[in-house]
């Protein structure tokens, strides 16, 4: 089966040596076994993540992430441009949809452009991975896969918000999105239905600049984790997954709690279920050990 | 009072919301606001500004351009957009408070040393510097931001965590020397450069 | 009239062969009931059932049938026999559906079912035909009082249906307070921008219209008579009368405004604060340009205060919400905003109430630029060349100051309604006691009055609630409680003209109904159709007035000699005077002190050794029957110990048959009738208040007897309630055991 194509677009904390780089490998053998083939945007730039508005206007923001569309539109024609990041994807999606809206702010954007020897026609869709997942593959193909279900684990999915929200994924609800959920389900894991932190903001960017606030969102996340009882928490999201897994320490210490809970990507699970080792799946990567998954991994 | 403050009090006189409407970015929106409040109840981080989007809606249609402009209360937003999907009127609340801040930055009135203002600052800086975020010197710079041994007494708290990620080789200390960064910096900036000229002259901070 | 002929139907299908003895039933029909004739048939209600009955009655010269089968409200269409008087044993409903189960219960359900043939028999001997009011009327036309939209809308509806239509307006022009707009709110989408009143056209169609006549500068000095023959003297300004006559009347004579002298802490008198009406004058004047002040100086700012005077709890001012007034607002805002959008406007309010597609409206002034602020306005002074309005400003809770060139009070409607009766009828009884007093603020009140009306109970319609003319807080819309006269648009209850426009077509919808209804000789709503009157024996009369007064739809006048004068086409046939009368000279053909009587006569009463009580049942025809009948469709099991009769309205009860179930050995009596009070639902206004008035006299009756109180109860019961009401009669007749049988068993 020929393997469908989509420009890559892994952003800045998914690079070597970063935040997220344990994200990479996992991304890689689902995509393989699911016959997505991403082929990386050659010189991408970062999209000015939810933090870019305090001193980059917004033309300035928009101009950033057009650079990313237009690279697509030039060099990968035919392509959609897909992020694993749900910021990326935000960013990127906002600037397509404003510039087709607003006449006046895309010819500025092609104004500045020009200056980087490139032009945005405003042919290309941003999209995320989870998106492709559902849309293009479906999850009866997603389950096709597995041959090593993950019995006996129960996950709590943390949805988090910039992949639900503005945008979400097509034919979900804001307020309870199910398809984290079924993809748990997907893999032979048991969800943590009723999750109540689903949804709840990590703090974002604000982990760095407001601790307190943002920790005492982390701490209620993994707290009702607990409650639910489940073997760890699985996230889409870069940030998510850095905030929840990193903090808890932090917690630890000015709270007195002995949090610990392991904080994974979808994508770790499926290559895991897909029957990758503990490396391939990034597992290396995670400093609070899901232990229930190494065990799957190395079985 | 910076100078673009001062032309722009003089330029829109006691019109705060036509300032908005024309400065900030969705700022046409604000008058659109019923004042319903389901952006206060749905912030997480509610129980910690003075200002929800709901009274700074309010603020600017009262005329209440200086509490505005140095509230905290817009620099609190986590981008989480739970106040833009629940609005009833589809007011991009989240574009908004961004817009309010990115304003008072630019008019160099919002808070000194605001936290999320100097976070935002320096991730900039350190975004257009390479065309990619280097999450090491970004990190440095935030501990860094109030000066010398402030930014080490944050490190040496911060150091626990820091060791973890780099055992888990999600920190690199080599990213200090180089790192990651786009072929085509120079074409980023002159673009870069080019956005901010063409938005000065469009929002009247240039001629 | 041919001599009378009974007979009796007995059904066996749905079920009542397998569960009654049919035979017997036949029987006591024939033994007991005197039925000349008596039938069984396994399907009555099937086409050679109906057949069967129309036979007899064509070949056999049956006049009285009595069906026993299922309830008087199922199977109408079969059992439609126009030409016979009729009665139904409820055998279905009323026995197999809500006795219990199984041979242990065969012996009470076949004593009821035995009873109810024997109440139905009892019925039809007492029963006649009903042949409707001899006093057939002619005149379908209609009156309109006031040539506002409303009444203007009611008129032109009329006259496109086909009636002639009197249109009275004591102005000199049509139009009534639209006519005084610059524009109005939208009624279609975009719902975005205000629009041309329509009301130039409207009067204009109107005026030119075959079938209406308009009367303008003119008043109604007088109205008496009743639908279908109204006659009314119109005064015209010059003090000429003329005399005209109409089958039913719309009354559309609107608000006014609320007085803003009344309100000084917002600034009602001040120079610069005006009402909407006084908006309007001025956006008259501009006539689309800059809206300048009466002092000729341009505005530039200004201010509207909602809820002015208005959803008051001090009790100071109107204490309802008006409804039309926010959107008025948003159209008057959206004045300055179009001639000017550099006009500072902006609307405090608490609630913004803009219902429907509103809303929409609202957006549309907020894309104009009106800036909304919810506060509360505690006081508007004068300041420098305008004014300062303060207010506490409730979302950032902090007490803040407008300045404005001109602020606009939004006032409520108050309603021209005319004389309060209860007023009246109190002076009424003051004077005739003699005052002087009393008679002069009559002859004052009489001043205001809109239809001088010359009934016995006022010369206007009753008001509902804050001076409404209004007679039902929700249903029965449009209805007075007057006979043929009809009330649309703001005189009615609070709206703006779209709700005005649909409320006078309803209206004269109703009118022409009453009129029509009225010239064959039947009742108007609710009983709509009904050919039975009332009639009254006035040899026995005492003249002690209880049916005059009490009557709620003002039906009865009084002569010289103050006997009753019954107007039949006023009536709605619900009884209330045969139930009031001390001496039980009202009655209809069908429905009297003695077809009910003698069900309650009819039926054995087994002694007090038995345990098995009787208690008798009267409940409304309109909410409780049905909700009996309910009931026994859901298969609700409930004591077969009652024995149930339909009344028409809990006001039609008549004392004389409680003490005559009482004497008889009933253990108790179960009266169930609609809510009363503020919001009753009765549908004769004032039928179940009165009988709960009555009973609560009948305490010492029963301690005279030797009788406890509570064996007469009443109970309120809607039309849903099919579930509490078994409750309520089991709870009865277990309490009803608890207290023993009654001590009256075996007299009789």
């Amino acid at each position: 089966m020929a393997k469908k194509n989509y420009a890559f677009y892994p952003g800045c904390s998914s690079q070597k040596g970063a935040s997220a780089s344990n994200f990479v490998p996992s991304i890689d053998v689902m995509c393989d076994k699911l016959d997505i083939q991403l082929n990386e945007i050659p010189d991408w730039n970062c999209c000015s993540a939810s933090i870019g508005y305090g001193e980059g206007g917004q033309l300035s923001r928009l101009v950033l992430n057009a650079r990313n569309l237009a690279l697509v539109e030039q060099n990968m024609p035919g392509q959609d441009l897909v992020s694993g990041c749900p910021a990326c994807w935000l960013a990127t999606r906002e600037t397509a949809e404003k510039l087709s809206e607003v006449d006046s702010l895309m010819a500025d954007t092609n104004e500045a452009l020009k200056e980087a020897g490139l032009n945005f026609k405003g042919t290309v869709k941003a999209r995320h991975l989870v998106e492709v997942l559902i849309e293009d593959v479906g999850f009866d193909a997603m389950k096709a896969p597995v041959v090593k279900p993950l019995e006996g684990m129960k996950i709590a999915g943390y949805v988090g918000c910039q992949t639900n929200r503005p945008f979400g994924i097509a034919g979900e609800s804001f307020e309870n999105p199910q398809y984290l959920d079924k993809m748990i389900e997907t893999v032979g894991a048991e969800a943590a239905t009723g999750y109540e932190q689903k949804i709840t903001c990590c703090g974002g960017a604000l982990a760095f600049s407001e601790p307190e606030k943002s920790q005492k969102q982390i701490r209620d996340i993994v707290e009702s984790a607990y409650d639910h009882g489940v073997d760890m928490i699985v996230t889409p999201c870069q940030l998510c997954q850095a905030n929840v897994e990193i903090y808890q320490s932090e917690i630890n210490k000015k709270k007195g709690t002995k949090l610990a809970m392991p904080v994974v990507y979808y994508s770790q699970l499926m290559t895991v279920a897909y029957g990758g080792n503990a490396k391939q799946a990034g597992l290396d990567g995670n400093i609070l050990r899901p232990q229930k998954l190494l065990d799957i991994a190395t079985k | 009072m910076s100078e673009l403050n001062q032309k722009a009090v003089a330029k829109y006189q006691n019109n705060f919301l036509k300032e908005v409407e024309e400065r900030v970015e969705d700022g046409e929106w604000v008058s659109m606001c019923m004042q319903c409040g389901v952006c206060a109840g749905s912030c997480p981080l509610g129980p910690h500004w003075e200002h929800s989007p709901q009274k700074i809606f309010r603020m600017i249609m009262a005329g209440k351009r200086d509490e505005v402009l140095t509230s905290d209360s817009v620099w609190m937003c986590t981008s989480c957009y739970s106040c833009i999907v629940r609005c009833p009127r589809k007011l991009p609340i989240t574009h908004i408070m961004h817009g309010i801040a990115h304003y008072a930055h630019r008019l160099d009135v919002a808070p000194k040393g605001q936290p999320t203002r100097e976070l935002a600052r320096v991730f900039w800086n350190n975004l257009i510097k390479t065309g990619r975020v280097n999450e090491l010197k970004f990190s440095l710079a935030v501990y860094f931001k109030d000066g010398f041994s402030q930014g080490i007494k944050n490190l040496m708290s911060m150091q626990g965590i820091a060791l973890g990620l780099v055992k888990a080789k999600r920190l690199n200390p080599m990213e200090i020397i180089g790192g990651h960064k786009c072929k085509d910096v120079g074409g980023i900036q002159k673009m870069l450069a080019k956005a901010k000229e063409i938005e000065d002259r469009r929002q009247g901070y240039s001629s | 009239m041919a001599e009378m002929k009974t007979a009796a139907y007995i059904c066996s299908g749905c079920g009542l062969g397998d569960k009654l003895d049919v035979p017997q039933l036949a029987k006591i029909a024939q033994k007991e009931g005197k039925m000349a004739l008596v039938r069984e048939h396994d399907f009555l209600c099937n086409a050679e059932g109906v057949q069967m009955i129309r036979d007899d009655i064509e070949k056999e010269a049956v006049t009285h049938i009595c069906i026993a089968a299922c309830s008087r409200r199922a199977k109408t269409e079969a059992f439609n026999f126009p030409t016979v008087a009729m009665t139904r044993a409820n055998l279905r409903e009323g026995v197999i559906w809500v006795v219990s189960e199984g041979g242990d219960h065969d012996e009470v359900r076949q004593e009821m079912a035995d009873d109810y043939v024997r109440m139905g028999c009892a019925e039809l001997k007492k029963a006649k035909m009903p042949e409707g009011n001899p006093n057939h009327t002619h005149l379908k036309n209609l009156m309109v009082v006031g040539g506002g939209i409303s009444g203007m809308t009611a008129a032109f509806e009329a006259a496109e249906t086909g009636y002639e239509v009197i249109l009275v307006e004591k102005q000199a022009q049509l139009g009534g307070w639209a006519d005084k707009l610059w524009k109005r709110v939208p009624f279609k989408a975009p719902y975005a921008e205000p629009q041309d009143t329509g009301v130039a056209e409207l009067a204009a169609k109107v005026s030119s219209h075959p079938l209406i006549k308009v009367y303008l500068n003119t008043t109604v000095a007088e109205t008496s008579g009743a639908p279908g023959r109204f006659a009314i003297k119109l005064a015209q300004e010059s003090g000429a009368i003329t005399e005209v006559s109409a089958g039913a009347i719309v009354q559309a004579t609107g608000f006014t405004t609320y007085d803003i002298n009344k309100l000084p802490e917002l600034g009602g008198g001040l120079e610069n604060v005006v009402d909407h009406a006084g908006l309007e004058v001025l956006a008259k004047a501009a006539n689309g340009g800059a809206i300048k002040r009466a002092d000729g100086r341009e505005i530039k700012s200004v201010v509207f205060l909602q809820c002015a005077g208005q959803r008051d709890d001090t009790g100071r001012h109107l204490p309802y919400c008006s409804g039309h007034c926010c959107a008025t607002s948003i159209k008057q805002a959206m004045y300055f905003k179009d001639a000017n959008p550099e006009v500072n406007t902006v609307v405090v309010y608490d609630d913004l109430r803009v219902p429907g597609m509103g809303e929409d409206f609202y957006r549309s002034a907020q894309h104009k630029g009106v800036i909304f602020a919810k506060g509360n306005a505690s006081k508007v002074e004068t300041a420098g060349n305008g004014c300062r309005v303060n207010y506490r400003d409730l979302i950032l809770d902090a007490d803040s100051i407008l300045e404005a060139d001109l602020v606009v009070l939004a006032t409520g409607q108050v309603p021209s309604s005319g004389v309060n009766v209860v007023e009246w009828d109190k002076l009424t009884k003051e004077a005739d006691g003699g005052s002087v007093e009393a008679k002069q603020q009559k002859s004052e009140l009489k001043n205001i009055s809109i239809l001088n009306l010359t009934y016995r109970q006022g010369p206007d319609v009753p008001k509902l609630k804050y001076g409404f003319a209004d007679s039902h807080f929700i249903c029965f819309p449009y209805e007075t409680q007057r006979t043929g006269i009809y009330t649309a648009g703001p005189v009615r209850r609070p709206m703006d003209i779209l709700q005005a426009t649909e409320d006078a077509t309803g209206a004269a919808l109703k009118a022409i109904q009453a009129a029509e209804n009225a010239s064959l000789g039947r009742a108007a709503h609710p009983r709509a159709g009904d050919l039975s009157y009332p009639i009254v024996r006035l040899e026995g009369c005492t003249q002690c007035k209880r049916c005059t007064v009490e009557c709620p739809f003002g039906a009865i006048d009084e002569d010289e000699k103050r006997f009753p004068v019954f107007n039949e086409q006023r009536c709605r046939r619900c009884g209330t005077c045969m139930g009031a009368c001390p001496v039980r000279v009202i009655s209809f053909e069908n429905y009297s002190v003695d077809t009910v009587g003698n069900q309650i006569k009819s039926i054995e009463i087994p002694d007090e050794f038995s345990e098995k009580p009787r208690i008798l049942v009267l409940a409304c025809e309109n909410d409780a029957y049905p909700a009996l009948d309910m009931a026994g469709l859901s298969r609700i099991v409930y004591s077969a110990f009652v024995r149930i009769i339909p009344v028409r309205c809990l006001g039609s009860v008549n004392t004389i048959w409680i003490t005559d179930a009482l004497n008889s050995g009933y253990d108790g009596v179960m009266m169930m009738g609609c809510k009363k009070g503020d919001e009753y639902q009765c549908h004769f206004v004032k039928g179940s208040e009165l009988a709960g008035y009555r009973m609560s006299k009948i305490g010492d009756t029963l301690t005279g007897m030797g009788l406890e109180p509570e064996r007469v109860s009443t109970f309120e019961v809607a039309i849903t309630d099919n579930a509490k009401v078994a409750g309520f009669i089991n709870d009865y007749v277990a309490q009803l055991v608890e207290m023993g049988p009654s001590p009256m068993k075996g007299f009789n």
